[in-house]
């Protein structure tokens, strides 16, 4: 009955509809005893910052193929610190070209996978952030 | 600390409800602290249960009512609890009950919440019935609260909601399942849910005949394979509950046709519960469940803390041997 468990919400920001990438991540990160909110495609920042929000959750997964990870990513960030959640690992995936990666670690992004990542990698960058 | 959380949900902050619901899933004193602080604030929402097999539409259809209850003159408030399973294996879960509910985002009076199973086999978590209680005091005019794709057995929801919607959908199993036991006893109201679907009409007469056996008044029977209704003798109410009969409703959720139906008769049965004076024995019986599994818990982290880990590890050895049975163990435990 009373054991913490470790909460992810997985979200597609943005337009594109490829979601078979987040959605392997959040079958291994259940395979990993996570409890794993997924919200699916079109997610707009706001619904992303608000879903953390409601479900109070550890962690912020993103998968993004459609290359507006620049526009959209300052956005939740922006909106998780006006909610209060600026202690919420973030993490990003899909297809993010390296000079951008930089940038988004400034803005508070701490883990970025690109595509072929194993999800144990993903798994154990999770448990050793989260607390 | 506490204070202020009890503060915040009172004065419905979106971050502190969020917090309290977490507190209560992991469980702890603190999260019994909040509960006593909160309890007193409870009691004034109106509990909708939504129950159902799995992709009955039960998400879409929390959705669609959702929506409907907001653009109500005046809009009512709604809280959402949408329980998924727990992998046995991993304890892991993948909640995905908000992928139909996009409809619900950025609306203030509306507050989502997804919950794992945590391996409560009822169909809903052990903390549901306490994070709607966080939501019932954060002014939550309704709250619906959605169970795992629930079959038979799952029938918890009719402990924990005052208005049970039972949602089926067409082509499920023949009449001899809507006379079985279980989940379809626990219904107020009944959704066919995909009603679009061949055998919607056939549904809603097999269910129609589940209730006519309750009851007198018309009939209706299955003559050569064919569903049919026939005049029966004088109508008298079900024994349960005098005075409602669960009324069925054929909606299709992504449309939302049929929703505004089925959304004015669960008005319309917490109306009858009032009236009727049934209202105070549902939470009569509420109390008596949530007392006794409170009490179950208690007793049983009272007796496990002042155990020995390894008497208790040797008198399981021992029952698996088939050198001691469980009872006298269990009478050894408790008697010491």
């Amino acid at each position: 009955m009373s054991d913490k468990k470790i909460r992810v919400l997985i979200a597609k920001p943005g337009l594109d509809g490829h979601d078979r990438g987040a959605k392997v991540i959040a079958r291994a990160l259940r395979d990993a005893g996570m409890e794993v909110i997924y919200t699916g495609i079109r997610q707009t920042p706001e619904m992303i910052a608000e879903a953390a929000l409601q479900e109070d959750v550890d962690v912020v997964g993103m998968s993004i193929l459609s290359g507006a990870h620049m526009a959209l990513f300052p956005k939740v960030m922006d909106l998780l610190r006006q909610n209060g959640l600026d202690d919420v690992l973030v993490v990003a995936g899909g297809i993010i070209p390296d000079e951008d990666v930089p940038a988004l670690r400034q803005m508070g992004i701490q883990g970025i996978f690109g595509p072929g990542t194993p999800t144990d990698q993903i798994v154990n960058f999770i448990r050793e952030k989260v607390r | 600390m506490n204070d202020e959380l009890v503060r915040g949900v009172l004065a419905g902050q979106r971050r502190a409800i969020a917090r309290a619901i977490s507190l209560i899933e992991d469980d702890g004193a603190e999260a019994r602290a909040v509960l006593t602080a909160l309890f007193p604030h409870t009691g004034r929402a109106h509990l909708v249960g939504v129950t159902g097999p799995p992709g009955s539409g039960k998400s879409t259809l929390v959705n669609a009512l959702a929506l409907h209850f907001r653009r109500l003159s005046p809009p009512r408030s709604v809280g959402i609890v949408a329980v998924d399973p727990t992998s046995p294996f991993s304890g892991g879960a993948i909640l995905g009950d908000r992928i139909r509910m996009r409809d619900l985002a950025g609306d203030p009076g509306i507050f989502i919440r997804s919950m794992a199973s945590r391996g409560n086999l009822g169909g809903l978590a052990w903390a549901t019935a306490d994070a709607v209680k966080v939501l019932d005091a954060a002014g939550f005019d309704l709250i619906l609260i959605e169970t795992v794709g629930a079959g038979q057995a799952e029938v918890d929801i009719a402990r924990t909601a005052h208005t049970t919607v039972v949602v089926e959908v067409p082509g499920l199993g023949d009449d001899v399942q809507a006379i079985k036991a279980g989940i379809l006893e626990i219904a107020d109201l009944f959704a066919v849910n995909k009603a679009d679907l061949d055998g919607a009409d056939h549904a809603v007469m097999a269910l129609r005949m589940m209730l006519d056996l309750n009851s007198g008044g018309t009939h209706t029977v299955l003559h050569h394979g064919r569903l049919m209704t026939v005049a029966g003798g004088q109508e008298s109410k079900g024994a349960g509950e005098p005075g409602w009969r669960p009324p069925i409703f054929k909606t299709v959720a992504s449309r939302r046709e049929g929703v505004a139906e089925l959304a004015g008769a669960i008005l319309a049965h917490r109306a009858y519960l009032e009236q009727s004076g049934n209202l105070a024995g549902r939470e009569r019986e509420r109390a008596a469940a949530e007392l006794e599994m409170i009490l179950q818990q208690e007793s049983l982290r009272r007796v496990l803390a002042c155990t020995d880990p390894a008497h208790l590890a040797e008198l399981i050895d021992r029952i698996a041997r088939r050198e001691l049975d469980p009872y006298t163990a269990s009478q050894q435990l408790l008697g010491r």
